[in-house]
């Protein structure tokens, strides 16, 4: 694979993805509003129920608030990753996915390129929803916002990937909005983006126990603990296998000599 | 048609099947540089299951395919490189203008920006359509739609060009023009075409004929051989004629 070319197609799919998404903008709100209003309302009127004690990655007693907002981040990534792999459901059926898959590069990395500028995109989501949390008195430390960058990176990929292996495996778009109602939810609910973990097996352990398998999980603490300037090892490596796992998945479902796509359901003759 | 002529697409013992059912049934195709070939077969015959092989989307069972000298098994990326495609639904990006639209075909297939600018120009000159450069496809009309992709589809000098039904939806006018405009590059650059359709009058001067009939070709030959030896004026006769169920009869 020649370099030059591989950073022009990579330039020309995020450039594509960005016009995309600037011709859209009744998505990038809609992105927005959703963890808005739970910080706003949900966060506000929890606060008294559940108040969170030190817990790490957090030096002292914190706001409802100030707990969930990288489970907030974590839904922006979720539900962007999502939003990009159901984007390719409908370029599949729209056809131009057909004219990234005939392009002279390796699958792999043309799939590569589709996941990073999905995430290039929910990063930008995710910083305008910070500085709008910042003067809802969600402050980090200033460093935590550029070290939080590297997990944000990876978890999008991870999540990204998955839709991306979910959209190799489901063959039509209406097919791909039942699916994602049965990721989303269970993924983001059954979580610590929402609540921490010694909470949850306090009123269940079968609940901990499943949040704690769920790469979702993960991938919020992994961004907690960045966002707080301590790196998560644990988080990172769950994150990062489950990203490599997913990838491998989605890469051998559009593979056309090994994957499912071609042969479900039959061709178009 | 031998593949002693340097081929832009040489498809052999294609074979491809879903399930128990065989789709192409060792298929054999050859085009050389400069000719227009035409492929004919009605829906369900295997036409687009073979484009989809020929550019890689699928994986045929068994044979090889080379285009512009490109195994595309073993050398995919020049293989594909080298294949200029219209296919059968629009591949264009509803969402971004026609300038945009090609110049990420130029960004996926490696041109240098400062290229893109002067070939996008030039192709749009080239197709009457300088002035629509910043108008969304959305805003076009289906005829103008169709030549931005005839024009993308040769915007990186391929050896070879493939129309999937490529003037399924537009009139009479439209559609003649685009044939037109496709057998003027075939000459002028000397690219090989393979023009799938059902549509008869668009092939009547073909250089050369395949039928592809229930994923097998049934016929192959020079459009006025196969004229002369069928007794038949047209190739739309011709084709009436030979995938006849009489026909179908008579070959088993």
């Amino acid at each position: 694979m020649n370099i030059k070319h591989a950073a022009n197609c990579f330039s020309g799919i995020l450039a594509r993805e960005s016009l995309r998404f600037l011709n859209q903008r009744a998505r990038f709100f809609a992105a927005l509003v959703r963890p808005l209003v739970w910080l706003f309302i949900f966060a506000a009127g929890f606060r008294s129920v559940l108040g969170v004690s030190i817990i790490p990655p957090y030096q002292t007693y914190l706001l409802y608030e100030e707990y969930i907002t990288p489970g907030l981040l974590g839904m922006i990534m979720l539900f962007n990753g999502m939003q990009s792999s159901l984007s390719m459901v409908y370029d599949r059926e729209m056809g131009s996915m057909r004219l990234l898959l005939v392009s002279p590069l390796p699958r792999w990395f043309l799939l590569l390129c589709k996941l990073l500028s999905g995430v290039g995109v929910a990063l930008l989501q995710v910083y305008v929803f910070l500085l709008i949390a910042w003067f809802w008195e969600v402050r980090p430390p200033v460093a935590g916002y550029f070290l939080a960058i590297p997990a944000l990176i990876l978890s999008g990929l991870m999540l990204g990937a998955l839709g991306l292996m979910l959209s190799s495996l489901v063959t039509q778009l209406e097919n791909f909005a039942g699916v994602m109602n049965f990721v989303i939810f269970p993924m983001f609910f059954a979580s610590s983006a929402l609540y921490p973990l010694w909470r949850v097996r306090d009123s269940s352990e079968v609940l901990y126990w499943i949040a704690n398998l769920n790469p979702f999980t993960h991938a919020v603490e992994f961004v907690r603990f960045a966002l707080y300037l301590e790196f998560n090892w644990k988080a990172g490596l769950i994150t990062l296998l489950c990203t490599l796992f997913f990838s491998a998945i989605a890469v051998w479902g559009y593979d056309p000599q090994r994957g499912l796509l071609p042969r479900k359901g039959g061709p178009a003759t | 048609m031998t593949s002693d002529n340097y081929a832009s697409l040489s498809a052999r013992n294609i074979n491809f099947s879903f399930g128990p059912k065989l789709i192409l049934d060792n298929v054999q195709i050859n085009v050389p540089n400069g000719k227009f070939v035409a492929l004919l077969g009605q829906n369900g015959a295997g036409k687009t299951t073979l484009f989809s092989i020929i550019t890689g989307l699928y994986a045929a069972d068994g044979g090889d395919i080379s285009i512009g000298g490109h195994d595309l098994r073993n050398n995919t990326q020049r293989a594909l490189g080298s294949i200029g495609v219209v296919f059968q639904r629009s591949t264009l990006d509803r969402d971004l203008t026609v300038r945009q639209n090609l110049r990420y075909f130029c960004n996926l297939h490696g041109i240098s920006s400062s290229d893109a600018h002067k070939l996008i120009d030039v192709a749009l000159a080239e197709y009457g359509l300088s002035e629509l450069h910043k108008r969304k496809v959305t805003e076009l009309s289906g005829g103008q739609q169709r030549r931005i992709e005839l024009a993308r589809a040769t915007l990186h000098d391929p050896d070879f060009l493939l129309l999937d039904e490529p003037t399924v939806g537009l009139d009479h006018a439209n559609r003649m023009e685009f044939v037109s405009n496709v057998k003027g590059l075939c000459k002028e650059r000397n690219l090989g075409v393979l023009w799938a359709t059902h549509l008869m009058d668009e092939v009547e001067d073909a250089d050369y004929v395949y039928i592809l009939h229930h994923g097998k070709v049934l016929f192959e030959g020079e459009s006025t051989d196969l004229l002369q030896a069928h007794g038949k004026n047209t190739i739309a006769e011709l084709y009436s004629h030979l995938t006849s169920k009489k026909n179908d009869v008579k070959r088993l």
